[in-house]
């Protein structure tokens, strides 16, 4: 099984390498087949991967396959961990990652950087890959960097655009703080266990919550509620948690199929996948839980908010994503993890899919994104329309669509748990389905309906290779959650994998069948909820179309704070940015400029020089001075071995 | 009677002569050559003085090599002397710098 994990692996690896050496001499063709080709064997792999662990759950496999250095006791290894978590994960990010590769097809045909951009999706799926299948934090902590790395680089692909630069660079710094904390967190628990292995520090991590470090003075705090707090810090940059969530938005500079790619199913829900693949370590402490709940919920409300004012399609999905982000964070900090991985499934879905219209309605419209230059579309990309319309739908939580279960499952979950937070998050979670719906529907409104501003453009849609995509996006977006939600959530899928109390004690009733479910979330406020939303946005963007602009203006105060974003940006370059510019600025001239440039590199020079030209006073190019020193120290030495002799005798 | 000391005397002498002369000479760069010859001669005459009163004639057989190897550094320092005029038309020890650069 671990040769198949292998391949899986590495199968996009080597398309992204084929692709990068030869697809400049043998053509776009070649390209686009080398990489689909390794990251559709991933996906079969992962299928089957999948359907072997649904078989028989007890066939997990923990391997280490090569030891990468030794230094006394201390093993790094490179192994991997799969179980049906991973496998399940595998197969959502192998499948989107295919759907995004046969987009890119279309999406890109005709940009210079066509090759380059092939390779660097195969890599990112390699990356994320090797992040998933893990079975120690080495590696995992090589997986979260590589993701980074491979992100940066897609933020920036038109690096000739000021503005991507500058966006990527951001993602990168934020990651960066967020990295940190992971390694801190990384580092902390391998002090106190010695080892790097899950499995092992899973087995033992019960000791650490005994143990206590002092943070100031009297206040201690146990080593598991630390550690999980800084792990937690990665995830946070990772799956763009307030506050760090900046980056994210600004992240859309990219190519769309980047967008969908890493912005919505994969890189982002690599911090939820972290916290789900840690439940061992958090199901120890209630602090560390608690932190999660606030922080999720915290974020699933604000940057809901936020996406009701944006102008750019896709800061408006990206808004939303970080908001959906904040839902799955909120189902792991009330310990349901599996509804927080059932969500990041279906969000994958719908996401992507959200993601590949906006990018489909962009093409189609010769690259503008402006949604306040968009109107009445539905008459010209039917199909990009209709799985848009499934897409919203499904990230509204309409009933019977997959995003309806999976956000239903976690509301109900917060609405049971009772730890600290959880009716702050509770409230957080609702009013965020409102917003969700409504800043969805605006969306939706105002690009596919109201004013006809093409009537004399000729918009149609895109070929084939992006069209495809959107319809088998659609497809799981409307209904994967029917088979899946029983056993994913509800029963023991991830019973090898992860350590949840049961689905009773979560969700506080007895789950049979969808419909079941269906029926039973008709008492809970989250469907009215939605459904105004959906009101309030047809009455805003339909009905009266001149009404937003009013309330903009006459909200103007809190309508500015949404449209600086809550001065998040504004505090982290103008506040911490400028601060760590000017603790820069001091050991750049003092440590750098004065002590290292002065006193070490071009003191020594001209000390020599100061010296010498002492010294050199000595050369008179007299011959006679020359004679005079020789004889003189002459004398001396034999004076002196002599005397010398002298005194021995 | 001559005793030994007195030729060490007048070796020191000599090597006291020629090393003043090569020291305080300012002006001709023979004087030099002429000088380094006297240091030469007063060790010459040490060798003959002792070989002469430890009755071991080793010392003097060391004075005739001396004297052919002084011979043909006079020669070899005089034509190094006559190269160094036609170059620079003076032989002149306070105009001969060239070391200090």
């Amino acid at each position: 099984m671990y040769q198949l994990s292998l391949i899986a692996l590495l199968a996009p690896l080597c398309g992204a390498l084929l692709a990068a050496a030869f697809g400049k001499s043998l053509g776009k063709w070649f390209t686009n087949s080398v990489t689909i080709i390794g990251v559709l064997v991933s996906l079969i792999i992962s299928t089957l991967l999948l359907s072997i662990l649904i078989e028989d759950s007890s066939q997990v496999l923990n391997q280490s396959i090569y030891t990468w250095m030794k230094i006394g006791e201390l093993e790094f290894q490179l192994g991997f961990l799969i179980d049906n978590l991973t496998a399940s994960m595998m197969f959502v990010v192998s499948f989107v990652s295919l759907m995004v590769h046969i987009y890119t097809i279309g999406y890109m045909k005709d940009d210079p950087g066509y090759h380059r951009f092939f390779s660097y999706i195969s890599l990112f799926t390699f990356s994320m890959l090797s992040l998933l299948m893990a079975n120690n934090f080495l590696q995992l902590f090589f997986g979260w960097e590589a993701v980074g790395v491979m992100s940066y680089l897609l933020i920036g692909f038109w690096y000739t655009k000021a503005s991507a630069i500058k966006a990527n660079f951001k993602a990168f710094i934020i990651n960066r703080v967020g990295d940190f904390s992971l390694l801190l967190g990384i580092a902390l628990l391998f002090a106190n266990l010695g080892t790097l292995d899950y499995i092992s520090i899973f087995n033992s991590a019960e000791s650490l919550s005994n143990i206590s470090i002092p943070i100031s003075g009297s206040l201690n705090v146990s080593v598991i509620t630390l550690s999980c707090i800084l792990l937690f810090g990665g995830a946070m940059g990772k799956s763009a948690q307030m506050p760090l969530h900046v980056w994210l938005p600004d992240s859309m500079e990219g190519p769309t199929p980047i967008s969908a790619l890493i912005h919505a199913a994969t890189m982002v829900t690599a911090g939820v996948f972290m916290l789900a693949r840690m439940s061992p370590l958090y199901e120890l402490s209630a602090s560390a839980l608690s932190f999660v709940l606030i922080v999720g919920a915290t974020t699933a409300l604000f940057t809901g908010f936020l996406g009701l004012v944006q102008t750019d399609i896709k800061r408006v999905i990206a808004y939303s994503t970080l908001s959906q982000l904040g839902y799955m964070i909120v189902a792991a900090g009330v310990s349901a993890y599996s509804a927080s991985l059932f969500h990041l499934m279906t969000h994958a879905f719908f996401k992507a899919l959200l993601f590949l219209a906006a990018g489909s309605v962009i093409v189609a419209l010769h690259h503008q994104q402006d949604i306040r230059k968009m109107g009445g579309l539905y008459r010209y990309l039917p199909f990009t329309y209709v799985t848009s319309v499934i897409g919203t739908l499904a990230l509204i939580g309409f009933p019977g669509f997959s995003g309806f279960f999976s956000k239903d499952a976690i509301i109900e979950a917060v609405h049971h748990s009772n730890i600290f937070g959880s009716n702050y998050a509770y409230v957080a979670v609702l009013v965020g389905v409102f917003v969700t719906a409504l800043y969805s529907f605006r969306l939706l409104f105002i690009v596919f309906h109201g004013e006809d501003k093409f009537k004399n453009d000729d918009i149609k849609e895109p070929s084939l290779s992006i069209v495809i995509p959107l319809i088998l996006l659609a497809i799981p977006s409307a209904l994967i959650a029917w088979p899946t939600i029983g056993p994913m959530v509800f029963g023991e899928f991830f019973a090898n994998s992860i350590i949840q109390a049961s689905a009773y004690d979560l969700f506080g009733f007895q789950f049979t069948n969808p419909t079941d479910f269906l029926f039973h979330s008709l008492d809970s406020p989250v469907i009215y909820i939605a459904t105004l939303g959906f009101i309030t946005a047809f009455y805003l963007y339909i009905v009266k179309p001149d009404l937003p602009l009013k309330i903009s203006e006459y909200f103007r105060p809190i309508h500015n704070l949404l449209l600086e974003k809550y001065y998040f940006d504004y505090l982290i370059e103008k506040v911490i940015g400028q601060s760590f510019k000017k603790i820069g600025n001091v050991f750049w001239t003092i440590g750098d400029i004065r002590i290292i440039d002065d006193t070490l590199v071009n003191g020594i020079g001209r000390n020599i020089n100061k010296i010498s030209s002492k010294f050199k006073k000595v050369q008179t190019g007299y011959i006679y001075h020359y004679a005079f020193m020789m004889i003189l120290s002459l004398s001396l030495f034999l004076g002196w071995i002599i005397f010398t002799s002298i005194e021995k005798t | 009677m001559i005793t030994l000391q007195s030729y060490l005397t007048l070796s020191a002498i000599l090597f006291a002569i020629g090393i003043i002369g090569i020291i305080i000479n300012r002006k001709n760069i023979i004087i030099i050559l002429m000088c380094t010859e006297l240091i030469l001669l007063a060790v010459n005459f040490n060798f003959v003085a002792f070989s002469y009163f430890n009755q071991d004639y080793t010392g003097q057989i060391f004075v005739f090599f001396i004297l052919t190897v002084a011979a043909a550094e006079a020669a070899i320092g005089l034509a190094i002397l006559v190269a160094l005029y036609r170059n620079n038309e003076s032989i002149d020890v306070d105009k001969l710098t060239a070391l200090k650069e």
